[in-house]
């Protein structure tokens, strides 16, 4: 095992940990940090607020985003809102509850002094966003307006619209290209990191391909931050932009950063269904929607009327009847599962039968149609463009599909991987969700990492460790360089006969139909059999054109998807050893009478932390326990 | 959704790097389902040219939800296609009728140079923010949020020309080339908030000599810019950003003035 798999959670009580973790971590003289540098790999909320604040703080950084402009990191199209515990609504939001909710809304599977610490966080986000110009929505009165999210009682949710994560990630956008003016942040756009360079135990830099010219790049840093989002798209088809890959992580994982909970994966209720074979992504409608929307699918199956022709006696609105309390704002595992449910006994609606409804009529009668349109506007236009069909007039046909993923890189108290010298930040790492996150709590992560810990917790291990000064010269560097050129090149002369995508697809297939919204232990063996054959018929097989020494997206989806394919295998691995059932893993054979996850506490209680053994070995699963001394632990429920 | 079938022909601008020459190709786009995105359309078609060994068309894309800005080039002569208000990946295929031939051009502006087919570098929109797209405010230095009131009206103005996504529509569709609605709007976002008050003439001042530097063109107001935006972005921000331009080269006068020209 690693030395490094300690959570290194700070003693004394919950509220004051981060408090005196601060003043306990050691400090770089503001003279020195110019002499110190950072390795920023992704540009999203969690990589450009890292990046912007420490530039700010005086390190030299190197950033880097596989796009064009860092603006366009996948953050920016979260559309609902982010979370903070400033209980401007006066209605009982405090610290604690949030750290309570999200705890509970994790089914228990995250660590309390990690989620206490992002609660915390949370009013210092807002007040960062505001001072930058983000244009949080406001009541006449000039303050902030809140929306109520999924799995909270209280309303503590900011948003701009439906695009408050375009806005607060043009925030941080714009804080990190002041530091490129003035000359503390360099920006590498167009780079994809293809492997982790370590140097004595230490991760030491990365070795990226230049998208444009296909070099390959060797750059070095004191330390490496990585912030390269989550890895929904082993499904092929989910929310997540077409970019969004799991290499990066990967990589390090290889290197020997341990992979957390990689079966904890996300399946958003509110999508707009799949409408056929050459269908790229998902649309996500936000979870907003379901302030004002009720979830409905009719009480007989097999009715296919249309929505407006079914009387009101005649609906289930399953949401309201199963979960009074929390109605249609149940949490999002939840609400996915329910809508699986309904369509699996045959009560789904439209032309495939694999979605349910989201209706506004209510919400338009007792608001107006302009109130909903000042809310909703730009979802239900982006609606309406995809469907054809107009949500103010019929409801809104959705179904689930995967979105976010609470697993990866695990991470310590610091954010800090296993690997001396690089930290997991946002999306990436696994650290604060559990089994389940709850809705706009990711921006909430993500920006809770970049600006208020990472900048910390770097400085820590700066000022511990006497890093050397590294050349990219360096032995190091040059075989990881040689390794990435001749991997790149057995792709190239692979010549197959069938193109990437279809490959991706197979995968994507395998994935959803055996480690999806619900799992079993006979279809997590029967993937577990598919993805080495696909894995084989991939390397012999797969048609990349042209030349990987000019732009090649053909070369550059093959890269992800080998990536893509070996951890498919690692999430059913850890699906079939998790036998209970939390948050967004159901295991069939692990529920309640009444169809609810059934979690084991006896014998799960813990983060599962893959260790890569290479290539010929299966990989070891370690342990690391979760005590929960705040919170009782218990049964959720949101009856 | 009733899904029908059309087939197309598209002649697509095929450049191998920067410095290639450039010359239209043409493909046939058969059996396109209509529920599909037009760039869904192109996957198909790329699908077909990468089992025959030719190299796929390039194009920009990311989020294919029209809000990070990377996708975007000209059908037909129109930014982002016939459809107003919508970027070229929300575009669906039911806006074409069967038979029709589409010409697909990257965005064509100095200041755009073209990496490969229909994908361009739009970098100079980056520095542009850079030189003065921000405010000022470090991480950890910022008030309560709520000490700082902002009329709701103002509020949503400042979003409204927040909303930009820097696709680069504007430039492409001007025929100036210019930048200034996109340069307008973060102008505007910023100077319609107190908190960015304080550095607007700094900002104002800065954004306009970079974007001259990038060498994109100047504005004839002909409105082309804003028509063609997939954010509605409003020609008033052009407007106030000659306005913040002016009032800041007025003071930055008596700023450096300092009484030496007698």
């Amino acid at each position: 095992m690693a030395s490094n798999f300690d959570s290194r959670i700070p003693g004394g009580p919950l509220d004051s940990k981060w408090t005196q973790h601060k003043f306990n971590m050691k400090l770089v003289n503001p003279a020195n940090k110019r002499k110190h540098s950072v390795i920023v790999v992704g540009t999203g909320l969690a990589g450009a607020s890292a990046a912007a604040s420490m530039g700010e703080l005086g390190y030299q950084v190197k950033a880097f985003c596989v796009h064009e402009s860092p603006r366009r990191a996948h953050s920016v199209a979260a559309q609902g809102g982010i979370n903070a515990a400033k209980n401007y609504q006066n209605d009982g939001d405090s610290i604690f509850r949030l750290f309570y909710d999200t705890v509970k809304g994790g089914d228990f599977r995250a660590r309390e002094a990690n989620v206490y610490r992002l609660a915390q966080l949370s009013v210092d986000i807002i007040d960062q966003a505001v001072a930058q110009g983000v244009p949080l929505a406001r009541e006449y009165g000039g303050l902030l307006a809140n929306r109520s999210f999924g799995g909270a009682q209280v309303s503590r949710t900011f948003y701009a619209r439906g695009q408050t994560g375009q806005q607060l990630l043009l925030g941080a956008y714009s804080g990190m290209m002041r530091q490129v003016d003035g000359g503390n942040v360099q920006l590498y756009s167009r780079r994809e990191m293809l492997d982790l360079v370590m140097i004595d135990g230490k991760a030491r830099g990365i070795i990226v391909r230049n998208l444009l010219t296909g070099e390959i790049e060797s750059h070095e840093a004191d330390c490496v931050v990585m912030c390269t989002g989550g890895y929904s798209n082993v499904f092929f088809l989910s929310t997540n932009a077409m970019a969004c890959a799991v290499t990066a992580a990967w990589r390090a994982h290889k290197r020997g950063a341990y992979f957390a909970n990689p079966c904890f994966t996300q399946i958003h209720p509110t999508c707009i269904p799949v409408h056929g074979d050459l269908q790229s992504k998902l649309t996500l409608m936000s979870e907003s929607l379901r302030n004002d929307g009720r979830v409905w699918v009719p009480k007989n199956k097999g009715d296919k009327r249309a929505a407006k022709d079914i009387p009101e006696a005649e609906r289930d609105y399953y949401l309201e009847r199963i979960y009074p309390s929390f109605g249609n704002l149940a949490p999002r595992d939840i609400a996915s599962r329910q809508a699986k449910f309904r369509c699996d006994e045959g009560r789904g609606v439209g032309e495939t039968g694999q979605a349910v409804y989201l209706d506004f009529s209510d919400a338009i009668k007792r608001l107006g149609r302009d109130k909903i349109a000042e809310r909703y506007g730009n979802l239900f236009q982006m609606y309406e463009k995809i469907t054809g069909e107009n949500p103010y007039e019929t409801p809104m046909k959705i179904y689930p599909a995967p979105h976010y993923t609470m697993g990866g890189l695990w991470v310590d108290y610091n954010l800090m991987s296993t690997i001396p010298g690089l930290f997991v930040a946002g999306e990436a790492n696994f650290s604060d969700h559990g089994a389940n996150r709850l809705g706009a709590s990711a921006l909430m992560q993500g920006l809770a990492d970049g600006y208020f810990v990472v900048p910390y917790t770097v400085s820590d291990y700066i000022a511990n460790n006497k890093v050397e000064k590294v050349s990219t010269s360096h032995e190091a560097f040059k075989a990881a360089a040689e390794g990435v050129r001749a991997e790149i090149s057995k792709l190239m002369s692979v010549k197959g006969t069938r193109t990437v995508d279809s490959f991706h697809k197979e995968l994507g297939r395998l994935m959803w139909e055996h480690c999806g919204m619900s799992r079993n232990e006979k279809g997590l063996k029967e993937a577990l059999v598919q993805i080495p054959k696909l894995r084989e018929a991939f390397w012999s097989d797969v048609r990349i054109p042209g030349d990987a020494n000019e732009i090649n997206t053909e070369l550059e989806k093959a890269c992800r998807v080998a990536d893509f394919i070996e951890l498919g295998e690692l999430m059913c691995r850890d699906a079939l050893e998790r036998k209970e059932s939390c948050g967004g893993h159901f295991r069939d054979e692990y529920q309640t009478p009444d169809n609810e996850a059934l979690r084991d506490d006896q014998n799960f209680c813990h983060v599962a932390a893959w260790e890569w053994k290479g290539a010929s070995q299966p990989p070891v699963r370690h342990q690391e326990e979760l005590k929960f001394e705040n919170i009782k632990l218990s049964a959720r429920s949101y009856k | 959704m009733a899904d029908k079938k059309i087939n197309l022909t598209l002649k697509v601008w095929r450049q191998r790097g920067p410095k290639e020459k450039g010359e239209f190709k043409t493909y046939e786009a058969k059996n396109v389902s209509t529920d599909e995105s037009f760039l869904e359309m192109l996957d198909q078609v790329n699908e077909n040219l990468v089992k025959k060994g030719e190299d796929p068309i390039v194009f920009d894309h990311d989020c294919r939800e029209g809000i990070c800005g990377s996708c975007g080039f000209m059908i037909n002569g129109d930014a982002h296609g016939p459809q107003k208000s919508t970027t070229v990946c929300q575009l669906h295929m039911r806006a074409f009728k069967d038979g029709e031939v589409l010409t697909l051009e990257p965005w064509r502006a100095t200041a755009f140079p073209i990496q490969k087919d229909l994908m361009v570098d739009r970098s100079a929109l980056d520095r542009i923010v850079q030189s003065g797209g921000f405010i000022t405010a470090n991480t950890g230095s910022a008030q309560d949020a709520n000490s700082i009131l902002i009329p709701k009206t103002k509020a949503d103005e400042a979003f409204e020309s927040a909303t930009c996504i820097g696709c680069g529509a504007c430039v492409a569709s001007c025929k100036n080339a210019a930048a200034h609605l996109f340069t307008s709007a973060k102008i505007s976002h910023l100077a319609l908030l107190p908190q960015g008050e304080v550095e607007a003439e700094r900002r104002a001042l800065r954004m306009v000599a970079q974007m001259d530097a990038e060498g994109f063109g100047a504005c004839t107001s002909t409105g082309a810019c804003s028509a063609s935006c997939p954010k509605d972005i409003s020609l008033t921000n052009i407007a106030r950003m000659n306005r913040e331009y002016l009032k800041a080269s007025i003071n930055r006068k008596e700023e450096s003035g300092g009484g030496g020209d007698g």
